[in-house]
């Protein structure tokens, strides 16, 4: 058993808020330059060149890349011989998304109630927490800001077993086609099977959170993700929709077992700014 | 062929008409920010027979909703949101004057027509490029609505603020346009 102080966590909260906007993931500019190369259309090449001047301009400057700072999602794996103490485990990690995005000019996109009020909360809490209990005794922290833009494009549908393997890549890169120039291409198509309605969402999310160098460890899979990004690559959009061939940088596949009439598909859209920021306590 | 052309707000007719998608463009003067919140207050307004809290004949409106400014700065971080959340309201302020709209990614075709009708432009700025816009910001005030926070009302002065012709005053459309001109049918 490891005892840990949840006021441990906020100063550590506070600085993956901060860091996950101001400073993009190498993979992330790796992408770019490799599409970069392979693209044909001029004023597609001359996007992806903003996009990786800004990139460097935002971790220069400290400032987030995108003003778009996000809903901070918070994904944590508790080891099980952890015993937290001193007070409320949730509320330390909104704690520190609130000192994250005051202290580091981050923007308070959360409103109160999605519909009838809509008052912002002001300090872009509540965070979006996910646990998952773990074996050992340390706790890992991911912060995932995610930005609306890209969100809004997201879907999951209740397919059938009968759709089979072609169902599901031509339903994604038809979400992707309908999302158009809207989610800030070129995206990350994060995929989520299987499991139930609210699973594959959640795994589609997770899905996101692999290195932008990294295919599925199984090759079956990997071979999907391929096919969709190809697929997905030949539809034109191109970097902010203006036209072009680097539509998406990556698509990362996470799947469950689910129930035998069921066959959840979920696609999370990902803007370029494909932040995430992770430590271990 | 694409050009890179220079205007200063406010902008006329002429200015207008010698935009064509696929085009450059550098504002410089003073624009005006908003988003969902306030654009839903100004048709209220409008559809109230009440004035509007700026002067909107030739002016432009830039939808982002920008990051606090770092002390030193004037502004924050300050990319454009995504436009078609605005459709429903922007022909009603092009109805009344609107001439130039900023955003990112495509408009439905209301919104075209009455760009068409009006000879309205809408620029894109580059989604994500948050920070070199930002750079193009000189100034900026809260000039209406500061209860709905990064969503209020800012005049923002601006140079050389970078954009591309997303839709001109002839119909054409870079989001159709651009995509057929690069999709590879399977």
């Amino acid at each position: 058993m490891r005892e840990i102080d949840v006021k441990e966590i906020i100063p550590i909260v506070r600085k993956l808020c901060i860091d996950a906007n101001y400073y993009i993931g190498q993979d992330v500019l790796d992408k770019i330059r490799e599409f970069y190369e392979k693209e044909e259309s001029p004023t597609a090449k001359e996007v992806l060149t903003i996009l990786l001047e800004n990139y460097e301009l935002a971790a220069n400057e400290k400032m987030p890349s995108c003003q778009d700072t996000g809903v901070a999602v918070v994904f944590v794996e508790l080891g099980q011989d952890v015993h937290l103490v001193g007070g409320d485990f949730y509320e330390s990690i909104n704690e520190g998304v609130r000192r994250g995005y005051k202290d580091g000019y981050l923007r308070k996109s959360i409103v109160n109630d999605p519909i009838i009020d809509r008052v912002n909360t002001k300090d872009n809490t509540p965070a979006l927490i996910y646990t998952d209990i773990v074996p050992g005794s340390q706790i890992k922290l991911t912060v995932a800001p995610k930005g609306g833009g890209s969100e809004n494009m997201s879907e999951v549908k209740m397919m059938k077993a009968a759709d089979g393997i072609e169902g599901v890549v031509d339903f994604v890169v038809d979400r992707v086609s309908r999302s158009g120039g809207n989610p800030c291409p070129p995206i990350v198509v994060g995929v989520g099977l299987g499991g139930n309605f609210e699973q594959s969402a959640l795994l589609a999310k997770k899905a996101l959170l692999r290195p932008l160098n990294e295919s599925h460890p199984e090759e079956k899979w990997a071979k999907i993700e391929k096919e969709i990004l190809e697929k997905v690559n030949k539809l034109g959009i191109g970097p902010q929709g203006f036209g072009g061939r680097t539509t998406a940088l990556g698509v990362s596949i996470m799947y469950k077992p689910c129930h035998i009439a069921s066959m959840p598909v979920a696609v999370n859209i990902q803007c370029h700014a494909a932040r995430h920021k992770s430590a271990v306590i | 062929m694409p050009q890179t052309i220079k205007l200063q707000t406010p902008l006329t007719d002429e200015d207008i008409s010698k935009l064509s998608i696929g085009d450059k463009v550098l504002i410089s003067g003073t624009i005006y920010t908003g988003r969902d919140a306030a654009h839903k207050r100004l048709v209220e307004l409008i559809e109230a027979g009440k004035e509007l809290p700026f002067d909107i004949k030739g002016q432009v409106i830039y939808y982002v909703g920008p990051a606090p400014a770092p002390p030193g700065k004037p502004i924050g971080s300050a990319g454009p949101t995504t436009s078609y959340r605005m459709d429903p309201y922007a022909p009603a302020l092009m109805d009344v004057g609107l001439k130039c709209m900023i955003g990112k990614g495509p408009r439905n075709q209301a919104v075209i027509d009455s760009m068409k009708k009006n000879k309205a432009v809408y620029l894109a700025a580059i989604g994500g490029a948050a920070v070199v816009v930002a750079k193009s910001i000189k100034e900026a005030q809260v000039i209406a609505y500061d209860d709905l926070g990064t969503e209020a009302i800012r005049k923002l002065k601006v140079e050389d603020f970078p954009c591309i012709v997303a839709n001109d005053i002839y119909g054409n459309d870079i989001y159709k346009e651009g995509v057929k001109e690069y999709k590879i049918e399977t």
